[in-house]
C-alpha cells in the first residue's frame, strides 16, 4: 500500500485549470452513468419482472438512454397556461444543478502525479464537504416544492406538498446518521474521512446501525420506492412533475438520478473506505464497484417493497429513524471519548 | 291514476339504510373551508380500475369527502342483446365483466337452458365447472397484480400475469379464443375438448399452488404490505349485508355465503371445496379470501380433470336439433341437418315464454341473470345483477377515517370491473 497522504494535503497544491478540466470530465461522467443508470435499472428491473427490458436500440439496447434522451429533447414542452413563468422553468433546473454540484466534494481516487502536476481524487477538496453536501442536496429540494406549486395543479400540488415534508423529515435522521461516522472521523472532510477509514477500519462495522439510518433516510431523501410517495403514480399521478414533459421532465429526472448516485456515493465515502479495496490499489475502480453495488440495492428494492403510506412514512422518520440516530451519536461519541 | 305512496325513509324491520350510504359525505364542519383540495381521481388516472370517477375531497392528506362517478363505460351490452338471437347473444356476457367472461358466460347459457328445460350432458357440466374455476383464478390473479401494483408492489403484476397466461394457453388450447372464448352453447359446449387439455391442466394444476405460495412469500410478512392492508376500508358483516355485498368481499367480512355451497349448480355439490371466510373485514381479510380462493379454485379443477378424463368419447353437447348446431360433417350428407343449420343461424331458436333469474358465484361474487323471454328467437329483457356495481356502493362505506393512499387500497380491494358496472 503506497504512503498515504497528510490529512487535509492537496487542497492546495492543484493548479486550477486541472480542477476545470476534472470538473468537466466528472460532469460529463456523471450525465453518462445517470444515462446508464436509467438502463440499468430498466434491466434489472425487467429481469427480476420475467422480462427483457429494452432490447430494440442497439445491441442490447445499449442505444436506449439516448434514444430517450432525443425523444425528450424533441418532444413539446407542455407548458400550463397558469404556471408562474420563472419558478416553473427554474425549478428542473435548480434540482438538476444542484445535484450535479454535490457530487463535486465526493473523493473518487487517491490523487495522481502526472508530469509533475498534482491531480487530487476530488473536484474539489473543502474542509467541510459534509456540510456542503448537506446544504446543497437541501437547496435541491426546493426544485421540487416550487415546480409542483408553479404548476398550478392539484395533484402537482399534493406531491409537492409530500416532498416537502418528507426530505425535511428524513433530512434530519440522515444529517444525524453521519455524525457516528463525523465523530469517529474526527473531520468534516470526505477525504480525511477516507483516510482515516484507511488508516483503522470501514466504519460500516462500528457504524453498522448510522449505515442503516443513513441507507433508509438516503432512499427516502431521494425519493425512491418504497418511499416514492412525491410521485406515487397510483395516487397522485405523477406528483410535483405532473405538468412537465419534454426535457424539464428529463431534468427533474436526471436530478432524481444524480441524487441517487450521489447518495450512493457518500455511503460508499462514508462507511465503506471510499476508494481503498480490500487489496490491489485500483483506486476508483474499487469506488465504481462499490458504488455499483448500492445503486442495485436501490433498484432491489424498487422491484420488491410496496409503496410507505404517508402517516406510515413520517412515524417511521419522526418516531423511529430520529431517535436511533440520536443515541448512535451518542453512544458512537462516548465510545470514542472512553476509548 | 293513483299516485305511488310516498317512500318511507326507513324500511319497518329491514337492515337497508335508505338512502344508502353510496357517498361520503364532508362533514358539517368541514363544508366551505378553505383547506379542503377537492380532486378527481379518473376518469383518466393511473390507479382507476378503467374509468371509475372518483371526485375526492381532501384535507390534506385525509379524505373526508366521495363520489363515485360511473357511466363512462357504459356499451348497452343488455339493450344490445335484446336485438340478437340468443345464440349470438352468448358473446355479450362475457365482454360485461372481461375478467370474469368465462363465468359471465355461464350465467346466460343456464338461464337459455333453464328457459328450455334442456338437459347437458355429464361431460359439458364437469368441463363448465372446471373453466369456470380456471376463469376464477384468472380474474384473481389480474386482481392480484393490479391492486399490489397499485400499492406500490410493482413486480407481483408480473409474476401474476405470467400464471394468468398460462390460465389463457389452456383457453387457447380449448376453444381458440384466450379470452372471450364462447367455449359454452346452449346445450353443452361448442367443441369437444381437445386431448393436449389435460396434461397442460394438470401442469397447471400442480404449479398453482407453489405460484400461490410465491405471491404470499413476497407480500404476506412484508411489514409494509401488512401496515398498508391491515385494518384499512373496515367494512363490517352488518354493513355488508345492508349494502348487498357478495363474493370476496362479503367473505372478507366474515360472512359464510358462496353460491357454490348454498345454492349448488353445475356439479359443485359433487365437489370437495371449502370456503375461505375472514372475520375483520379489512384490505388484508379481502386479500386473504382471495389467496386461498385460488388454491380451492385448484383443488376443484384438479377434480374436474380427475372426472374428464374418464368422460372421453362421451356427447359434450345435448342432441336437441332444434338447438343445437347439427354435427358439420352431416351438412353434406343429410338434408335436415342443413335445415337445422340453416335455421339456427339465420332465424335462431325460439324459447318458451317465461322469465327466469338464475345466479352464478362469478369471481366477484353473486352474478344474476334475468332473462324474460317473449317466445321469439331473442330475449325480450336481458339484465345482469352485476357483483361489482354492488362492490362499488360499499366504496363510501370502506372509507371513513381514510388516507389518500387508503382509498387506493380500498377501491381496489373492492375488485371493481368498471365495464360490469356501467355494462
Amino acid at each position: 500500500m503506497p504512503a498515504l497522504p497528510a490529512p487535509g494535503a492537496g487542497q492546495v497544491n492543484e493548479v486550477w485549470w486541472i480542477s476545470v478540466i476534472k470538473a468537466l470530465v466528472i460532469i460529463n461522467l456523471l450525465m453518462l452513468t445517470f444515462a446508464y443508470m436509467t438502463w440499468v435499472e430498466r434491466k434489472v428491473l425487467a429481469r427480476m419482472q420475467l422480462r427483457y427490458g429494452p432490447n430494440r436500440a442497439g445491441p442490447f439496447g445499449l442505444l436506449q438512454p439516448i434514444a430517450d434522451l432525443v425523444k425528450l429533447i424533441r418532444k413539446e414542452s407542455f407548458f400550463p397556461a397558469s404556471a408562474v413563468d420563472i419558478l416553473y422553468i427554474g425549478a428542473p433546473v435548480l434540482s438538476a444543478f444542484t445535484a450535479l454540484a454535490v457530487f463535486s466534494v465526493i473523493p473518487f481516487g487517491p490523487g495522481w502525479e502526472v508530469n509533475g502536476w498534482t491531480i487530487n481524487g476530488e473536484v474539489v477538496n473543502v474542509p467541510i464537504s459534509l456540510v456542503l453536501i448537506f446544504a446543497l442536496s437541501s437547496l435541491g429540494i426546493y426544485g421540487f416544492i416550487v415546480g409542483g406549486w408553479a404548476s398550478d395543479s392539484k395533484y402537482a400540488l399534493l406531491g409537492s406538498m409530500r416532498t416537502c415534508a418528507q426530505m425535511v423529515s428524513y433530512e434530519v435522521s440522515l444529517t444525524f446518521a453521519v455524525l457516528g461516522v463525523v465523530i469517529m472521523g474526527q473531520s468534516l472532510s470526505l477525504v480525511d474521512i477516507v483516510h482515516k477509514q484507511a488508516e483503522t477500519f470501514w466504519f460500516f462495522g462500528p457504524q453498522f446501525v448510522g449505515l442503516l439510518i443513513f441507507f433508509i433516510a438516503g432512499v427516502a431523501e431521494t425519493n425512491r420506492p418504497p418511499f416514492d410517495l412525491p410521485e406515487a403514480e397510483t395516487e397522485l399521478v405523477a406528483g410535483y412533475h405532473t405538468e412537465y414533459s419534454g426535457m424539464r421532465f428529463g431534468l427533474f429526472q436526471m436530478g432524481e438520478y444524480v441524487n441517487m448516485i450521489t447518495l450512493s456515493a457518500l455511503a460508499v465515502t462514508l462507511f465503506f473506505g471510499g476508494w481503498y479495496g480490500p487489496y490491489a490499489p485500483l483506486g476508483p475502480l474499487w469506488f465504481l464497484l462499490k458504488l455499483a453495488v448500492i445503486l442495485f440495492v436501490f433498484m432491489w428494492l424498487r422491484a420488491t417493497l410496496p409503496r410507505l403510506r404517508y402517516d406510515q412514512l413520517m412515524r417511521l422518520g419522526w418516531k423511529m429513524l430520529l431517535p436511533l440516530a440520536t443515541i448512535n451519536a451518542v453512544v458512537t461519541a462516548a465510545l470514542v471519548v472512553a476509548l | 291514476m293513483a299516485l305511488a305512496p310516498e317512500r318511507p325513509r326507513i324500511y319497518e324491520g329491514s337492515r337497508i339504510p335508505s338512502p344508502v350510504p353510496t357517498m361520503l359525505q364532508v362533514p358539517p364542519d368541514l363544508r366551505g373551508s378553505e383547506d379542503l383540495l377537492q380532486v378527481n381521481f379518473g376518469p383518466n388516472h393511473p390507479s382507476t380500475h378503467g374509468v371509475l370517477r372518483l371526485i375526492v375531497d381532501l384535507h390534506g392528506e385525509d379524505v373526508v369527502g366521495l363520489n363515485a362517478v360511473i357511466g363512462y363505460l357504459h356499451t348497452g351490452f343488455e339493450k344490445n342483446m335484446e336485438a340478437k338471437t340468443w345464440w349470438k347473444a352468448i358473446t355479450y356476457p362475457e365482454r360485461i365483466d372481461y375478467l370474469s367472461f368465462q363465468n359471465n358466460e355461464l350465467v346466460f347459457v343456464l338461464a337459455i337452458e333453464k328457459l328450455l328445460g334442456l338437459e347437458v350432458p355429464e361431460k359439458a357440466t364437469w368441463m363448465r365447472m372446471c373453466l369456470a374455476e380456471l376463469n376464477r383464478i384468472h380474474s384473481h390473479l389480474v386482481w392480484l397484480g393490479t391492486a399490489a401494483l397499485e400499492l406500490g408492489s410493482i413486480s407481483m403484476f408480473w409474476y401474476c400475469f405470467r400464471e394468468r397466461d398460462s390460465i389463457l394457453d389452456l383457453y387457447e388450447m380449448v376453444c381458440g379464443a384466450r379470452m372471450h372464448t364462447r367455449y359454452f352453447q346452449a346445450g353443452g359446449l361448442a367443441e369437444d375438448i381437445p386431448r393436449g387439455f389435460f396434461p397442460d391442466a394438470r401442469e397447471f394444476v400442480d404449479w398453482m399452488p407453489k405460484a400461490v405460495d410465491d405471491y404470499e412469500g413476497l407480500v404476506d410478512k412484508n411489514e409494509i404490505w401488512l401496515e398498508r392492508t391491515k385494518g384499512i376500508g373496515l367494512l363490517s358483516a352488518d354493513d355488508a349485508i345492508a349494502l348487498g355485498q357478495s363474493g370476496p368481499v362479503l367473505r372478507g367480512s366474515g360472512v359464510d355465503w358462496d353460491l357454490r355451497k348454498s345454492e349448488p349448480y353445475l356439479a359443485y355439490d359433487q365437489v370437495d371445496f371449502s370456503v375461505p371466510v375472514y372475520e375483520n373485514g379489512d384490505v388484508w381479510d379481502r386479500y386473504k379470501v382471495h389467496m386461498d380462493e385460488m388454491r380451492e379454485s385448484t383443488r376443484i379443477i384438479a377434480q374436474c380433470l380427475d372426472r374428464l378424463e374418464g368422460m372421453e368419447g362421451q356427447p359434450w353437447i345435448a342432441d336437441d336439433r332444434k338447438v343445437v348446431l347439427p354435427p358439420r360433417e352431416e351438412l353434406q350428407t343429410s338434408m335436415e341437418s342443413l335445415i337445422h343449420h340453416f335455421k339456427i343461424v339465420t332465424e335462431g331458436y325460439r324459447v318458451p315464454e317465461g322469465e327466469i333469474y338464475v345466479a352464478v358465484e362469478s369471481a366477484r361474487g353473486e352474478l344474476g341473470c334475468y332473462v324474460v323471454s317473449d317466445g321469439g328467437p331473442r330475449p325480450w329483457r336481458v339484465k345482469f345483477r352485476a357483483p361489482s356495481f354492488v362492490a362499488l356502493e360499499a366504496t363510501a362505506t370502506c372509507m371513513t377515517d381514510a388516507l389518500v393512499a387508503d382509498l387506493i387500497a380500498i377501491v381496489g380491494s373492492l375488485d371493481t370491473v368498471m365495464g360490469e358496472v356501467d355494462r
